[in-house]
């Protein structure tokens, strides 16, 4: 079943496209990540399906609801980890899920979910007290706390070091592995391939390619093969054609590499020759990203 | 486990509201135990004697309009200010997300108000009675206790209107400051106005907190008689408390104005750890 069906989805600030007809489909149980530069309209489309924006056009079910008239009952069913969120600062950990906690009617106990994000030994410290990176596993907890079916993450590490994104996603696998619906935004590409089960690119308010981490933009269909030239050949005796060189390293594309790789290799080994840093490679998710995404 | 009842979601409001109020010192400070250093100060520079052509000791004729500064301090400035920041913070575009009823939150937040008005007004009232003589009449008890009611029914929607109003939370001080001081000197709250000039007068009259001041202090004096209820005074105040709630209600917004740039953005380059 689909937790989130969008169809046509368009927000315009004044002169500004912020979303420019957007549709998702979002199944029950999954992972799924909004790709894009900042700017792009990830906030705008996620803030709309949070029910914190009204859409200007489109069709919007998420669990069933609109989000700009599910109300109570909508509200129930979702965790919201804001992007900039923040407590009442004056409350303990413990205090701040008790009463946010309170207003759900699944709430689990704040006990339970201090655990889950990892910060029992702040359970009845200040939330003033608390830093950066316990205020934003407190933020996590929050989300939690109302037993949600769909939790929205607004760019969960973003401002992060390469090293505290890493402890981040610690966290935020835990939670996939809850088996609850995600949606997450994020503009880190890597963020994206390492926690979801499908992404969605979006740019200019547009989702501009769609699929699993492996399958993105094409990316399944063909092949880089790197290696660095032999000592004493020169690129035009290579047997493959549309080769980069860079320096003594030679790069092409292909779409059969099971060929390639046997020409270039049949021909090294009558040769005598090693490939030397030999490699075969899938277009990174990098490269799709910067084409898909490429300012024009 | 049950849905919460919505009498429920409100009280857990009020009493978290509670907690948090005590636990800022500053805004603690300046609702209840300033006031009461007023009074201490007042009674010490005029003497607690009879204040001439008033029939009343200095202490009987501050305690009131000091208790009813308190009771304004606590709802209008404390809501003002509290509710700004909360929307600057973030916290009540979180609040949004959640199930609780945007109505039944203000609720709990304005509860709490009014029920630290209600302590400010009684322990000051307490202090006076104890330490300074004042005399209570059990005949205008009443008549006071309604005073109070509307009087912070009046002054909490002005303080929801000043922060819907104010673009960030630095300005909901300003605002409230610099309405509250000047309008409670026109008022005679900080000295008795003995013949004031007309301009004085009419412009004191035109705001709600002389009318409060006034209707609560002749609860205690006791050089009238009668249950002092003044009507006049208490159906002007529920004039300003619509007036007030409509506005707000129009004008209230749940998260900071976009593109301001005094948003208060929280450091985000710490590790989660």
């Amino acid at each position: 079943m689909a937790a989130i069906e969008v169809k046509g989805l368009t927000k315009r600030y004044g002169d500004l496209s912020a979303v420019g007809g957007v549709d998702l489909m979002i199944e029950s149980g999954e992972v799924f990540a909004l790709l894009g530069p900042n700017g792009a309209g990830k906030t705008t489309t996620v803030e709309i399906l949070e029910g914190h924006r009204e859409a200007d056009g489109g069709t919007i079910s998420v669990l069933g609801f609109d989000p700009a008239t599910g109300g109570r009952e909508y509200r129930e069913r979702i965790g919201i980890v804001l992007q900039e969120g923040a407590v009442e600062r004056e409350l303990t950990v413990r205090e701040a899920l008790t009463i946010y906690g309170g207003m759900y009617p699944k709430r689990l106990p704040a006990d339970d979910v201090i655990a889950m994000v990892g910060i029992e030994e702040k359970s009845d410290a200040r939330i003033k007290s608390l830093s950066g990176g316990q205020q934003r596993r407190l933020e996590l907890a929050l989300g939690l706390v109302g037993d949600p079916d769909l939790i929205f993450l607004d760019e969960p590490t973003t401002g992060f070091d390469p090293s505290a994104r890493r402890q981040a996603w610690g966290v935020l696998e835990n939670l996939t592995a809850l088996g609850k619906t995600i949606v997450l935004t994020t503009h880190y590409m890597d963020e994206a391939r390492h926690l979801a089960d499908r992404i969605a690119v979006i740019d200019h308010g547009r989702i501009v390619a769609e699929g699993t981490p492996e399958t993105l933009g094409g990316r399944d269909g063909g092949a880089v093969i790197r290696f660095s030239l032999p000592a004493g050949s020169t690129p035009a005796e290579l047997p493959i054609p549309g080769a980069r060189v860079n320096g003594r390293l030679i790069e092409f594309e292909t779409e059969s590499p099971t060929r390639a790789l046997h020409d270039l290799t049949s021909w090294a080994v009558q040769r005598g020759l090693e490939l030397e840093e030999l490699a075969v490679d899938r277009p990174s998710l990098e490269d799709v990203y910067l084409e898909l995404t490429r300012a024009d | 486990m049950a849905r919460p009842t919505l009498a429920q979601l409100v009280y857990h409001q009020f009493r978290y509201q509670n907690k948090v109020f005590w636990r800022t010192p500053i805004a603690a400070f300046f609702t209840i135990v300033f006031p009461l250093m007023l009074l201490v100060l007042f009674t010490a520079i005029f003497g607690n004697d009879m204040i001439e052509g008033l029939g009343v000791t200095t202490a009987q004729f501050f305690t009131p309009g000091l208790a009813v500064f308190a009771a304004v301090s606590a709802t209008f400035t404390n809501l003002a200010i509290g509710t700004a920041i909360a929307r600057d913070t973030g916290i009540l575009k979180r609040v949004r997300g959640t199930p609780i009823p945007p109505w039944a939150y203000i609720a709990g937040r304005v509860a709490s108000a009014v029920y630290l008005a209600f302590i400010a007004i009684t322990l000051m009232m307490a202090v006076g009675i104890f330490f300074y003589g004042v005399e209570l009449f059990p005949r205008t008890i009443p008549s006071a206790l309604l005073t109070f009611l509307v009087g912070v029914s009046c002054f909490a929607s002005l303080g929801m209107l000043v922060a819907a109003i104010s673009p960030n939370g630095d300005a909901a001080p300003a605002i409230t400051n610099a309405t509250l001081l000047p309008i409670a000197f026109i008022s005679g709250i900080f000295f008795p106005l003995d013949d004031p000039p007309a301009w004085m007068e009419i412009t004191g009259n035109l705001f709600p907190l002389k009318p409060f001041a006034d209707a609560f202090r002749d609860a205690f004096d006791p050089t009238l008689t009668g249950m002092q209820f003044h009507w006049t005074q208490l159906g002007f105040m529920v004039l300003w408390a619509l007036v007030a709630a409509l506005l707000a209600i129009r004008f209230f917004r749940w998260e900071p104005r976009t593109g301001s740039s005094e948003r208060r953005r929280r450091p985000r380059s710490t590790p989660i750890d």
